[in-house]
């Protein structure tokens, strides 16, 4: 297998030709935040946190390293001015959508943003997506999927396949980086599959 | 229909139908664009029918339902060739009077166009200002065509290209000549379209593939809507020399669902060009093979950004795809494809038939050729301009579009959509090209221009582009997502009166991450009409956040209406028409708003009779105390 | 006509379905002509739509929620449509919405009682020179008035 050799935070790493940045890095014990990644599932580039800054100053750019190949010579900075402002600014705006979850709390005290300035949804799901692809991609059920869009966008199972499905189950359930989706199992069992 | 097998029958067919056409022959051509029916050319051309059946002309004089010329305020729109005496405005009663008038070769003056300056009738379609000072090489033959018969298109040089290109040259001179053209992507982008075809072409995988872009969504535009309804025949021409430049045997026309007739013809043209031979298999005898399929869209925005047409092809929802490799490399199915603009594809024969030399004589350096923009708004000529590239703004706003409406004070032109931004009066000598704007922090994007005037809020303004982006987010990222619906509670705030300092500074921050963070250029250029308004306009925000104040008067929270009791003539019509009975009055007593119930529709202020102009409206100061009632009754002489 | 029979709309649905058979990048052209024929998309045919094109039912459902020409409840005989793009709402768009929402006496996404007017708005139709713009069914009524609302409301029935 061809190997690459990537510049990341001024060091020399290498990874496989094929890799996405974000897998080089975790092979190479660099932290990355995120919040829609899972190994075993293509990557989705829904949450943005693992935005790294590429390039040699002044022709840089940010890209989303969950999805960005890894390729021979490219320089990669983890932890830039422009990467932690627009982390900071990405975990306001989700601290607003699930205030109580410890996983963007946490994140959003590393990141100096701790208050959020906005309006409180507190809808929790934070549309990551990996209960719908894990089982659309992993069981291949499709019990869950994702219905509208933009801020009307929502994560819905499906009434024709959910109740059967999910109870025996239920490997999503601790995907869930805000763990509100074992919640909304529960009231979609009560309120619409009326079980 | 046999099938044409070659060159020499073309140009045969060619020749027999222009033989066929008496080029003096009195022709009356009717508008039938969405525009001109929507203010009842169909009913027009209908009569026109039965009035040449009626005069018993019809075997002496043709009649045409062409596609739109884009004079659209005017419409319906009515020429009399060859003498293209053009006639505006015109009813289904105006249709005897012209028929009868332009058979015994005269002309009827109070349907003309009138020049608001002078004051002079003018008779002659290219004399007409409007038509005058444009370069109409891309959407002048749309006059000339019924859309639903290819041999109008034949009969004006139509596949002469597409001949030329299959025997003449190789799909590397095809290449060559587009790049020595410096043709860019007339969709927004600006990308040079060689190195698009270039690219697709030298990308590893079969089948290659070529995509039609008619997803116009900006709001305002409507260029590719006239080019695909009025001819087009011509970006199938384009479409199917672009195919062989870059191998491609497959093509895709997507076309939104609000654009119905656009759908329709392309269809027509679809199959007419397959009977003729022109598309198909063994395309004019060449051994060249190309088909093409129509997918409508069914009402999303985002679905126009490349990645994300590409998945409604392919059948899954129409989102944007977090990918970092071209759809030129890896498209349709992961396959090369090669999408581009309706626009981009028509000025493909054009190249192909008069040389690359011919297209870079118009334009600027970077921005070769002539580009078709939508004029709109508060503008008194309406409707579409095409101009060489590097035209200013002013030319296209003053000398082609008559000015600003109802002699108001122009205020700012917004160029390039929701993706673009509002440039003031004091760049409007700025040239309009692919990067010249972008100094301003706007874009020419796919060329929809509004014109905005002292009555507009440039707040309210930024706020309708941000509620419209909104709505159309696919929702799948976080900053665009969450941050434009930020956005829009912050902008919705300042316009009702309950703005902060520190909103500025919040939606600099939303901003900040829109454009570095989102996953697609629908959130990475979504805050441009609100960082515009707050470079050339922050005045008016300070007035929404300090003053409560909103100085154009629009926004309805921060306005107050009420009677001046010095010019009231208690003709009870305000009282009459007030929706929720607001105003209290009665003969011969002064009226009066009472403010509790007003919702600030301003109807009062419409009907109330000029003479009088007693309704006052005004921001951010109290509502004079309602005068005393002993006061209110007025005293009539006599 | 509009009908929550549900033996008349298998009918058509298998009918539309029998030329789709496994065409699953055709699910939303699908989808357009079921809704044109129906004028609403019932369940069943989402259902039979996930078999017939073997396209998971998830994704039939975000494709019909995602779109605005779909709708899973049935519309009026007459749909208006308002445009509010750009250069309509200079003109005065939203007045003129808000006319017709008196007229009706529904907001955008309803449906009268009576099935006969459903109520939609859209960012643009692309007659941009002659707005405010309103179509009904597939009549475009230009360089509207607001006095001109009610009467061409009233001229349909």
């Amino acid at each position: 297998m061809k190997r690459v050799t990537l510049n990341i935070d001024g060091k020399e790493v290498t990874g496989e030709d094929g890799m996405t940045i974000l897998q080089v890095a975790k092979g190479a014990g660099i932290d990355i935040p995120t919040l829609c990644y899972h190994e075993k599932l293509e990557p989705y580039g829904g949450c943005r946190l693992c935005l790294v800054e590429i390039g040699t100053p002044p022709r840089t750019r940010l890209v989303t390293s969950c999805v960005y190949p890894a390729a021979d010579g490219l320089a990669v900075q983890t932890k830039s001015k422009k990467v932690i402002q627009n982390r900071k600014m990405l975990l306001e705006v989700l601290l607003a959508c699930a205030p109580g979850a410890k996983i963007i709390k946490d994140l959003a005290e590393e990141y100096g943003a701790s208050k959020t300035r906005l309006k409180k949804k507190a809808s929790y799901c934070i549309l990551c997506g990996l209960c719908v692809r894990y089982c659309a991609e992993i069981k291949k059920a499709d019990a869950i999927g994702f219905i509208g869009r933009g801020v009307e966008r929502e994560v819905m199972f499906i009434p024709e396949i959910s109740p059967k499905s999910c109870p025996p189950c239920r490997e999503c359930f601790p995907l869930c980086p805000t763990g509100v989706l074992e919640s909304n199992f529960i009231l979609a069992q009560s309120l619409i599959f009326k079980q | 229909m046999p099938k044409l097998k070659s060159t020499l029958e073309l140009e045969e067919l060619r020749k027999g139908i222009v033989s066929r056409r008496d080029p003096n022959r009195l022709c009356f051509t009717v508008c039938s664009g969405t525009a001109c029916l929507a203010v009842g050319s169909q009913k027009t051309y209908a009569v026109f029918e039965a009035e040449l059946e009626r005069q018993g002309v019809k075997d002496r004089v043709d009649l045409r339902a062409t596609g739109c010329p884009g004079f659209c305020e005017r419409g319906p729109i009515v020429v009399v060739y060859p003498q293209a005496v053009c006639y505006l405005h015109v009813q289904p009663d105006d249709v005897a009077e012209i028929v009868s008038q332009s058979i015994d070769g005269q002309i009827v003056e109070r349907l003309l166009y009138v020049d608001p300056v002078t004051g002079e009738k003018i008779a002659y379609e290219p004399d007409v200002p409007f038509y005058k000072y444009q370069n109409r090489l891309i959407l002048g033959n749309n006059r000339l065509i019924d859309a639903t018969k290819i041999e109008d298109y034949i009969a004006l040089g139509g596949y002469k290209a597409l001949s030329k290109a299959l025997f003449d040259m190789t799909p590397e001179q095809v290449m060559a000549e587009i790049e020595k053209a410096s043709l860019r992507g007339r969709g927004g982008g600006g990308f040079s379209t060689a190195r698009k075809w270039r690219s697709t072409r030298d990308a590893p995988g079969e089948p290659k593939y070529v995509i039609v872009n008619c997803d116009e969504g900006d709001p305002g535009a409507f260029m590719n809507r006239a080019l695909m309804e009025g001819n087009p025949h011509s970006v199938l021409e384009g479409l199917t020399i672009g195919a062989y430049a870059i191998g491609s045997h497959e093509g895709f026309i997507y076309v939104r669902q609000e654009y119905p007739l656009a759908a329709e013809n392309i269809a027509i043209a679809i199959k007419q060009a397959e009977d003729y031979g022109l598309l198909g298999k063994n395309i004019l005898g060449s051994g060249f093979d190309f088909i093409v399929k129509v997918h409508k869209g069914a009402g999303a925005f985002v679905s126009g950004e490349s990645s994300a047409l590409m998945n409604a092809i392919e059948g899954k929802v129409g989102e944007p795809r977090p990918k970092y490799i071209h759809t030129a490399e890896k498209g349709i199915w992961d396959k090369p494809s090669c999408l581009n603009n309706v626009e981009t594809w028509a000025d493909v024969p054009f190249i192909i038939n008069n040389g690359a030399d011919w297209f870079t004589s118009i334009g600027t350096e970077r921005s070769r050729g002539t580009k078709i923009f939508s004029l709109v708004g508060k503008v008194n000529n309406t409707g579409l301009v095409e101009v060489p590239l590097g035209t200013p703004l002013r030319d296209i706003i003053y000398r082609i579009g008559g000015g600003v409406s109802g002699n108001k004070k122009f205020k700012a032109v917004q160029t390039g959509g929701p993706s673009g931004g509002c440039i003031p009066e004091q760049y409007l000598d700025s040239p309009v090209d692919f990067d010249e704007l972008i100094k301003l922090g706007a874009m020419m994007g796919s060329g929809g221009m509004i014109v905005t005037d002292e009555d507009t809020c440039m707040v309210d303004f930024a706020k309708y582009f941000i509620h419209f982006l909104s709505e159309e987010s696919c929702g799948k990222c976080v900053p665009c997502r969450e941050g434009i619906n930020h956005m829009l509670d912050v902008l919705t705030r300042i316009t009702e009166g309950e703005g902060q300092a520190a909103d500025i500074q919040l939606m600099e921050d939303l901003a900040g991450m829109l454009k570095e963070a989102s996953l697609c250029a629908l959130g990475q250029t979504a805050a441009n009409p609100v960082l515009t308004t707050l470079r050339y306009f922050r005045d008016e925000y300070d007035a929404h956040i300090y003053e409560k104040r909103c100085p154009a008067g629009v926004c309805k929270a921060l306005l107050a209406f009420y009677v001046d009791p010095d010019k009231c003539q208690a003709c009870l019509i305000c009282a009459r028409n007030c929706p929720v009975n607001a105003i209290s009055g009665g003969k011969n007593l002064v009226h009066v708003i009472d403010q509790s119930k007003c919702i600030k529709c301003g109807t009062c202020l419409e009907v109330c009779p000029p003479r009088f102009g007693a309704i006052k409206k005004t921001s951010g100061k109290p509502v004079p105390a309602p005068i005393p009632e002993q006061a209110r009754v007025i005293q009539r002489k006599g | 006509m509009v009908t929550d029979n549900s033996e008349v709309n298998v009918k058509k649905i298998n009918h539309i379905l029998a030329q789709y058979k496994g065409e699953s990048n055709l699910l939303i052209q699908v989808l357009l002509e079921l809704q044109k024929e129906l004028r609403w998309l019932p369940k069943e045919g989402l259902i039979r739509i996930s078999q017939e094109l073997n396209v998971p039912l998830r994704q039939v459902y975000h494709a019909v929620t995602f779109y605005k020409a779909f709708s899973l409840v049935p519309k009026g005989k007459y749909t208006v449509t308002v445009c509010m793009g750009t250069a309509c709402h200079v003109r005065g768009a939203p007045r003129i919405l808000d006319r017709v929402e008196r007229t009706l006496g529904i907001n955008p996404g309803e449906t009268t009682p009576d099935l006969k007017f459903s109520l939609e708005t859209v960012n643009c139709l692309g007659c941009c020179a002659i707005g405010p713009v309103m179509v009904v069914g597939d009549v475009y009524h230009g360089k509207l008035s607001l006095d001109h609302v009610k009467l061409t409301l009233d001229s349909y029935d």
